[in-house]
């Protein structure tokens, strides 16, 4: 068994025995990253000295007995997160020269646990996408090839460069964000495991911010015991963030085993979209069937404004992305383009700085929020956000999780989908309810396409309920067995 | 009829309503931990959070809260228990976030009331709308270098509180009644310093004008005055400008202007055409502000006394004139002072001289009521020696100099000149007699009916006793030699 087949959970094992050490299981790592980053470009910044250095801390906790599960455990952070002395980006331009001096609560969360950092994951410029394909940085080729094809396909995005980094086997694990399905579609599309926890379970301090009422910090990795190990460390209330919640965290892990028997498992209705691929609709099924097999109840259930909830997303989103990125205006840190005066300067510097979606996504926030606009546009949004959170909070009346799919297809083309923005946003279109109410809501490895790509099946649950969907979302995975590996990977 | 205007076509009421910018005295700014203090080194006292660096999240600092709502029950208003912040978007250089974090639908404070008093003694009520908290931004500086801007942001995210008042002033004296009214308050409370040289304290001036008994007409907004004086000038210039452009037939833009004091006039900043969309929206990275009713009453019961009830307590208490209370209260350490003098004396004869030597010496010496030019005990040690009759109240002036040139207590420099007063009718009728002796004329001139010399013999004694006799002993004196 080679070291790349462990999973975290194994690897800590094994380094609790000491029949590993972080040394050699880092440098094993960085060389996959060595070896692969040029053909994938899962990750913008490495960090391989770092990580050495940080992999003898781990060994010298482990010998002392201090060790923890994640310490040594090799992981790709998204490079949203800021990390003090490191390079960090968004995949904008606008950042190219930003180090940050302060470290992001979740990443130091990680680096305290005594996890190892190997580099900063590429992602869609500013978590703007769905296919990684708006980094300033190039786009992240997925590991996962058709069958029979060499065609190069989209990890998803926003998280784009964690799954490919984590598919690959160049990284035990990530940290994703999720504002709209950035953590699950990614996962769905590269066999992984990621959840996006309940809006304010994980601290937002020193991440960048995206549209602060729904980014939400998560994890990726290739099973969901090790999403529960890796959440674990990262949740928690942080003084320095006033949306995060006092409240206690949970046995993540505990409850990955708890199984699903008498569990209430809701099916919404208003998810069988018109036009939904057969495949999905299967996979979907027989996620159905495992989880009645394994003795939960199945519970028809309805989310009535299910369909707005794009339209919402992307009059909310945006909205806040155009407060949030006013601060990218050269002034105080990044890139700036002198001017002739102040207006000019920031006009040449945002317009070399930012990409075409994220100056999309700009206009349209900023167009929704205008005196005239504002009422017909974020306000009705508003409402509607209030209306969706209701369906959410009428269901789990009923029931104790809801099984959607993650994605409406399996990983596409890079270049597919490109001739018109609104096509690649309905790829949110199962994740961005989940984002709106704010509840938990993970992918899960299900199955595989005709054409041999991982398919997702999504496990949403109440709010700070992440203990049910962990359990449904093991016992989907217990009976998928889900074990193809992508072709491109470090062995 | 109040206050009006003069134009060719008749009389005119000027209608004008005052936003106060009052920054917040706490030890930290209202997002982040850097020191609010004023003075520290350019961009000295600057957070990552302040700085608008990347992934940084304002956290409310509750101690700003507390100001604010202190602020709110000492303008007698409504507090809010549920608020929300807001943010403001605007693009410039000193606001690092690229929008100021205001409250806009839903301020702390609601509607108040705040009382002001005109020289001629009438009190008239101004209502506040409301006082909502909101984050400063910092501050540009163009003249540092010849082609570069510098950018100080020591004062980016300092607590600000906006207090709005209804238009329900009607001259300029009355707006700087207000002004200073609300700045009274403030200093009362501790909420604000009301420093309005250092910029701690400014205001924007609504003003428009209409015909008796008309309804509102277009109102333009003066920004950022800093003086009281500037501000009761600007509503002057503002409103007879205003009247120009109607009285010319044209109409009054609503617009932006700033006042220019050297020139007395306002000029137009920008129209409402330029005005900013700040497309406000709830801002995200807060959860509404959500005050217990326990804690704002508790704050209620730690609220000092404000100047309006000290007056009248003052009246009650010391038997002084609505007046001298009014002068005493203006300040609250002056206030303090006086109680610390009169209490346990002649609460009058303290007040007359606070406000009069007092005050006299400490504006000749420059001294201020916290470096005041005699202590207080050393005052009521000196009004103390007058109502024992150890000093009359003329030497009691040459002592109270004395003390302020030297410093020393008034007890010792009596003893030390000999001022004790003479009460020993024995040298006084003996200094009467003499007097009396060697003015044989005037004696005379008085008993034949010239009843003005008896103030003249009086002076001779006091003089003759070195101005220590007792007068009354002395008056009674003169009076029974006289016959």
């Amino acid at each position: 068994m080679s070291l790349f087949d462990l999973t975290i959970a194994g690897a800590g094992a094994a380094l609790a025995k000491r029949e590993i050490s972080a040394v050699e299981l880092t440098a094993a790592y960085n060389g996959a990253v060595a070896a692969l980053n040029p053909r994938l470009n899962a990750y913008i910044t490495t960090t391989p000295e770092l990580a050495l250095a940080q992999a003898k801390a781990a060994d010298a906790r482990i010998a002392a007995g201090e060790a923890g599960p994640l310490t040594g455990i090799p992981l790709a952070i998204k490079d949203l997160f800021c990390t003090a002395g490191v390079r960090t980006t968004a995949a904008s331009k606008i950042l190219e020269p930003f180090v940050p001096p302060y470290e992001s609560t979740v990443s130091g969360k990680l680096l305290e646990a005594g996890a190892v950092m190997l580099g900063k994951a590429n992602l869609d410029e500013f978590a703007m996408g769905s296919s990684n394909i708006t980094s300033g940085y190039g786009a992240v080729e997925n590991p996962w090839k058709r069958e029979g094809s060499d065609a190069k396909l989209v990890p998803g995005g926003s998280s784009g460069g964690s799954a490919a980094a984590v598919a690959a086997r160049m990284a035990m694990g990530a940290t994703g964000t999720d504002t709209g399905g950035s953590i699950r579609q990614p996962a769905s599309f590269t066999g992984l495991a990621g959840i996006k926890p309940t809006y304010g379970r994980c601290s937002r301090f020193g991440i960048i911010a995206f549209a602060s009422s729904l980014d939400q910090a998560g994890p990726m990795a290739r099973n969901v015991e090790d999403c529960a190990i890796l959440l674990q460390a990262m949740a928690g209330f942080d003084t320095k963030d006033s949306t995060s919640a006092e409240r206690v965290v949970p046995d993540f892990r505990a409850a990955a085993g708890k199984g699903v028997k008498g569990m209430r498992i809701g099916i919404p209705a208003e998810y069988r979209m018109d036009g939904m691929s057969a495949e999905i609709s299967a996979l979907w099924e027989q996620g159905i069937t495992w989880l009645r097999e394994q003795g939960a109840e199945i519970v028809d259930i309805s989310l009535p404004h299910t369909k707005y909830g794009l339209p919402v997303y992307y009059i909310v989103a945006p909205a806040e992305a155009s407060s949030n990125l006013a601060r990218y205006d050269g002034v105080r840190f990044g890139a700036r383009v002198d001017g002739e005066d102040l207006i000019d300067m920031y006009e040449r510097t945002r317009a070399a700085g930012f990409g075409p979606e994220v100056k999309r996504r700009i206009m349209i926030g900023t167009y929704v929020l205008s005196a005239g606009y504002y009422d017909a546009y974020y306000l009705r949004a508003q409402k509607i956000r209030a209306l969706i959170l209701r369906d959410f909070t009428q269901a789990f009346g009923k029931v104790d999780a809801i099984l959607t799919p993650t994605a409406p297809s399996a990983a596409f083309g890079l270049g597919e989908k490109m001739d018109d923005p609104v096509t690649m946003y309905l790829n949110d279109v199962f994740t961005v309810p989940a984002s709106l109410a704010g509840v938990p809501a993970m992918s899960v490895p299900a199955g595989l396409s005709a054409e041999g790509l991982p398919l997702g099946l999504q496990v949403i649950g109440k709010h700070f309920d992440e203990e049910s969907v962990f359990a449904v979302s093991a016992a989907i995975e217990r009976a998928a067995g889900f074990s193809a590996l992508p072709a491109l990977r470090a062995k | 009829m109040g206050y009006m205007l003069e134009g060719s076509t008749g009389a005119w009421e000027i209608v004008c309503g005052l936003e106060v910018h009052a920054q917040v005295i706490s030890e930290s700014k209202l997002f982040s931990g850097a020191s609010a203090t004023y003075g520290g080194a350019p961009n000295a006292q600057v957070s990552f959070v302040d700085a608008g660096f990347p992934g940084m999240l304002p956290v409310i600092n509750r101690e700003c809260v507390a100001q604010a709502v202190r602020t709110g029950l000492g303008l007698k208003a409504q507090i809010n228990l549920f608020s929300r912040f807001d943010r403001k978007n605007y693009f410039y250089a000193d606001l690092p976030n690229g929008y100021q974090i205001s409250q806009f639908a839903h301020p702390v404070v609601g509607t108040g009331d705040v009382e002001i008093e005109l020289q001629d003694g009438t009190i008239k009520h101004i209502g506040i709308t409301r006082l909502h908290l909101e984050q400063d931004a910092g501050k540009s500086m163009h003249d540092q270098h010849p082609s570069k801007s510098v950018i100080d942001l020591n004062r980016a995210g300092v607590a600000l509180m906006e207090i709005v008042s209804e238009p329900d002033i009607r001259s300029p004296e009355e707006a700087g009644a207000y002004l200073r009214k609300i700045r009274q308050i403030l200093r009362y409370l501790g909420t604000c310093d009301g420093n309005m040289e250092e910029g701690s304290m400014r205001a924007d001036v609504n003003v428009s004008v209409r015909k008796p008994g008309e309804d509102f007409r277009t109102r333009c907004e003066i920004k950022n005055v800093n003086s009281v004086r500037f501000v009761m000038h600007a509503v002057e210039a503002e409103a007879r400008r205003q009247i120009e452009v109607w009285e010319s037939g044209e109409e009054v833009r609503q617009e932006t202007r700033l006042y220019d004091p050297s020139r007395g006039e306002t000029r137009s900043m920008r129209s409402k055409e330029d005005a900013h969309d700040y497309r406000y929206f709830p801002e995200p990275d807060l959860l509404p502000l959500v005050l217990e009713e326990s804690w704002v009453e508790g704050l209620k019961a730690a609220l000092p006394e404000l100047p309006d009830e000290k007056r009248r307590r003052f009246c009650e208490e010391y038997g002084i004139t609505f007046y001298d209370a009014g002068v005493l209260v203006a300040e609250q350490a002056i206030a303090d002072f006086y109680e610390s003098v009169a209490k346990g004396r002649d609460s009058r004869l303290a007040a007359n001289w606070i406000s009069g030597d007092f005050f006299a010496a400490m504006n000749r010496t420059g001294g201020s009521i916290e470096n005041p030019p005699v202590s207080a005990t050393d005052l009521g040690a000196l009004i103390d020696l007058i109502t024992d009759k150890t000093i009359n109240g003329r030497i009691a002036k040459d002592v109270f100099e004395e003390m302020v040139e030297t410093g020393k207590a008034p007890g010792a420099i009596v003893e030390e000149k000999g001022l004790r007063q003479v009460t020993d009718t024995g040298a006084i009728d003996a200094a009467v007699a003499a007097v009396l002796a060697a003015n044989p004329d005037k004696v005379a001139e008085y008993k034949s009916g010239k009843d003005k010399l008896f103030g003249f013999f009086v002076g001779q004694v006091m003089k003759a006793m070195a101005g220590k006799g007792n007068p009354a002993l002395v008056n009674e004196a003169v009076k029974a030699q006289l016959g």
